[in-house]
């Protein structure tokens, strides 16, 4: 195939990820900035919304320091000077959709067109939060849509194996992203790890991927900071975890190399950080430190983004 | 201006047999049920993104042409009528074009004024000389065609550079079925949907003799924000092969490339959606981000068919126009079949002086002037219109030519004040293979929504028919 068609579906589907993303993003945050008065006050949610999303630099140039609540969900759901905002994930999928038109399905192109057509009826300013969350539910939905309508329609060739690529390289940058977002809460000092403050965080953080009743059906225990961790990286039954999106890259990837006939770079790099996953044990993981783990997966998972350029996209 | 030939109704009031049960049905469908089909083909239009971008509206980006949902009607008689006209028109294009890029008898004979070639900014030098495979020029043509009375059609332009709107007559077929089944039960309508089919087929035969036995044809688009870009990508999926972007395609060693997740893949006809001027930096615009440099050398090796071929817009500008029936009588030694619309040409000084003296009963069009921009309709100007063009003529008359006002027909119409005539006009589209000439029954009819208004361009507001030829038992 074309491939600027292969890279439009790559990235088409990494928008539709990602689109996702942030409004499990801006869900997760709203649930922690609702805490009770009492443990509220000196941390900062939004601020690490920010950070997780990774736009805290573009978020400044355009308000400065002023780190409200309406400004943060403004600048990731709407703002069209964040490259990354909600809105521009669907107008660029949009945008990628309409020039790879013919290696869509009808199913997924109506998916997108009429949620890009939806997407102009929400208001962006001061928005109650019920509208938000009907916003985040329609953003979630639109992607579930979209994925079903890969999954159900589309040939089993490189067409489908590029998009799939793309959805599971940002899912687990994703994943790292939101696990990463307990680094950025800071809590305060009187409140003792595995305090009140500290399972609440966690809890939400597995709520926000949808994860918290898995947790409970896998562990059958309390959560613990060390198995929601387990859970989100390591644990192959979980869709969203870094292995299990792993297993799929390395699936893919291997799929299109018996296709045509040549493996290269990316296989070999998703095969080997999928190796290192596997052996990958909590204990360490938490000794080395989580966030420096994270930080070191999303380079790597980075890196293979742009072998997966260079090998098959340029 | 007389009143206009209505294609269902005849001046008593009876009804025309082609539109015996169309009239029928339209008299007992309740107009509630006419609306709301109305509506529901537009929300289907849109949702599937049938869209057209209006250069210069900002806002309105991607706006729907307006869908009327009563089909056109002719006759199978009338349609091979027609067809004979369009293909010996198509013949005439192509055998004109050959000459004029190779010994020129037809200047020569003193039949076409020399300037009109060598002045026109779509000739192109660069071909001069330079073979095409199977010396076919115009594959895909349109051929826009009005109907004055019952007996009489007029070519109005011929378009053979890069004509649109099949796409429109596709879809609009097949909404139709879609909304109207008991319609097509009780007409014999021609299908069209074997359109990309005979396109297809037709591409492929116009292989360049060095490709393999199985041509790769690829349909070639400026991108995304052209006004056509939903039909080049329709275009592409239907005929199954690859839409690219000048950035897709590579040129080696005379030979055109494509890239693919796999490496270079060889390319052997480009039907492409993209002007002369930006298929080739390197010989074109240099400024063209849009083309692919190298192409047309690869082109003049022999070694890529370009459809329509370099140069066709010597052959379909409206000074031209005004040639074609001594074009087709030069290379045929045949009467036309199907008519000219009579025209002044401004260039010469008695149809100048009579087209200024008759300004205010005129249809004044510039000579490279297309989507009914640039153009004065005479009877319908103020007068500062009319003082505005014929300034204009003065000054650069050899940029204009002038036609009567022409009564165009008119077809019945679903409009808000309910079922009314409205003026139309017929672009069907001609295919010319390396084995034959290929025309599905039927064409794009376009529709000028407001009541009298002649212009149906879909930039000024005109809407889209479906059009139906009968079959005959």
């Amino acid at each position: 195939m074309l491939s600027r068609t292969a890279d439009n579906l790559y990235w088409l589907s990494r928008y539709m990820e990602r689109a996702d993303c942030l409004a499990r993003i801006l869900d997760v945050t709203q649930r922690l900035a609702q805490l009770p008065a009492a443990y509220g006050g000196s941390t900062n949610e939004w601020r690490s919304a920010l950070l997780t999303a990774g736009c805290a630099e573009q978020f400044k140039a355009v308000y400065g320091d002023d780190i409200s609540e309406q400004n943060v969900i403004t600048f990731l759901a709407f703002s069209p000077e964040n490259p990354s905002s909600i809105r521009n994930c669907f107008e660029i999928a949009r945008t990628n959709a309409r020039s790879v038109r013919t290696a869509l399905t009808m199913e997924m192109w109506e998916t997108i067109n009429s949620s890009w057509l939806e997407l102009k009826r929400y208001s962006t300013k001061n928005m109650t939060r019920e509208e938000l969350a009907r916003f985040m539910s329609f953003v979630k939905e639109t992607s579930l849509r979209f994925d079903g309508a890969a999954y159900r329609t589309m040939l089993r060739n490189d067409a489908f194996w590029f998009s799939r690529v793309g959805m599971y390289v940002e899912r687990a940058d994703n994943t790292a992203r939101i696990l990463d977002v307990k680094y950025h809460v800071l809590l305060p000092d009187s409140e003792h790890i595995g305090g009140p403050l500290d399972y609440f965080q966690w809890a939400s953080i597995l709520r926000s991927v949808s994860a918290l009743t898995s947790f409970h059906w896998v562990y059958r225990e309390s959560v613990k900071p060390w198995l929601v961790a387990d859970l989100l990286i390591l644990n192959a039954q979980m869709p969203r975890s870094l292995t299990s999106c792993y297993q799929n890259i390395t699936r893919y990837l291997d799929d299109i190399a018996a296709y045509y006939g040549r493996q290269g770079g990316s296989q070999r790099l998703a095969r080997s950080t999928l190796t290192r996953l596997g052996n990958s044990r909590m204990e360490d993981i938490f000794q080395t430190g989580l966030h420096e783990y994270i930080d070191t997966f999303v380079t790597e998972n980075n890196r293979l983004g742009s072998i997966v350029n260079e090998q098959y996209l340029l | 201006m007389s009143v206009a030939f209505d294609e269902m109704t005849n001046a008593d009031g009876s009804i025309r047999p082609a539109y015996a049960a169309l009239s029928r049905w339209l008299s007992n469908v309740p107009p509630d049920v006419l609306d709301y089909r109305r509506r529901e083909a537009e929300f289907i239009f849109r949702r599937i993104g049938i869209t057209f971008a209006v250069y210069g509206e900002s806002d309105a980006q991607e706006r729907l042409i307006p869908f009327d949902i009563i089909p056109r009607i002719l006759t199978g008689t009338e349609w091979r009528r027609l067809s004979l006209g369009l293909e010996q028109r198509t013949k005439a294009l192509n055998l004109y074009l050959k000459d004029i890029y190779s010994r020129r008898e037809i200047l020569k004979a003193g039949i076409v004024p020399e300037d009109l070639v060598y002045q026109n900014p779509a000739f192109r030098p660069e071909m001069n000389g330079q073979k095409v495979p199977h010396d076919l020029y115009v594959h895909i043509a349109g051929i826009d065609v009005v109907r004055v009375d019952a007996d009489t059609f007029y070519v109005l332009e011929d378009n053979a550079r890069t004509p649109s709107g099949v796409s429109y007559m596709l879809e609009n077929r097949e909404i139709m079925m879609r909304l109207f089944p008991e319609l097509f039960a009780e007409n014999r309508v021609a299908p069209v949907e074997n359109y990309t089919d005979e396109l297809l087929a037709t591409l492929k035969s116009l292989a360049p003799g060095t490709s393999n036995s199985d041509p790769a044809v690829v349909v070639l688009t400026p991108g995304i924000y052209n006004s056509a870009y939903y039909e080049h990508s329709f275009l592409a999926d239907k005929l199954g092969v690859e839409l690219v972007e000048g950035r897709d395609l590579f040129v080696r060693n005379d030979i055109v490339y494509m890239r693919t997740t796999e490496g270079p893949r060889r390319v052997d006809v480009i039907y492409r959606r993209l002007d002369d001027d930006f298929i080739d930096p390197l010989t074109f615009r240099p400024d063209s981000a849009l083309g692919v440099p190298g192409l047309m050398s690869a082109y003049n090796a022999g070694n890529v068919t370009l459809t329509n071929a370099v140069g066709t817009g010597v052959a379909d500008d409206k000074a031209v126009y005004s040639y074609m029936p001594d074009i087709i009588r030069f290379y045929l030694g045949e009467e036309p079949l199907l008519k000219n619309v009579p025209t002044w040409r401004c260039r010469e000084p008695d149809h100048l002086k009579y087209v200024l003296d008759h300004l205010n009963e005129l249809v004044v069009k510039e000579v490279h002037g297309s989507g009914g921009y640039g153009m004065l309709i005479g009877p319908r100007a103020d007068k500062a219109q009319i003082e505005l063009f014929r300034a204009k003529l003065k000054q650069d008359p050899n940029n204009f030519i002038a036609q009567p006002t022409l009564a165009l027909s008119t077809c019945p119409t679903f409009v808000e004040e309910g079922i009314a005539p409205r003026h139309v006009d017929l672009r069907p589209f001609v295919l010319t293979g390396a084995d034959k000439v290929r025309i599905v029954p039927g064409g794009l009819t376009r529709v000028a929504l407001e009541a009298g208004s002649l212009v149906v361009n879909s930039s000024q507001g005109g809407g889209t028919k479906d059009t139906w030829v009968l079959e005959e038992n």
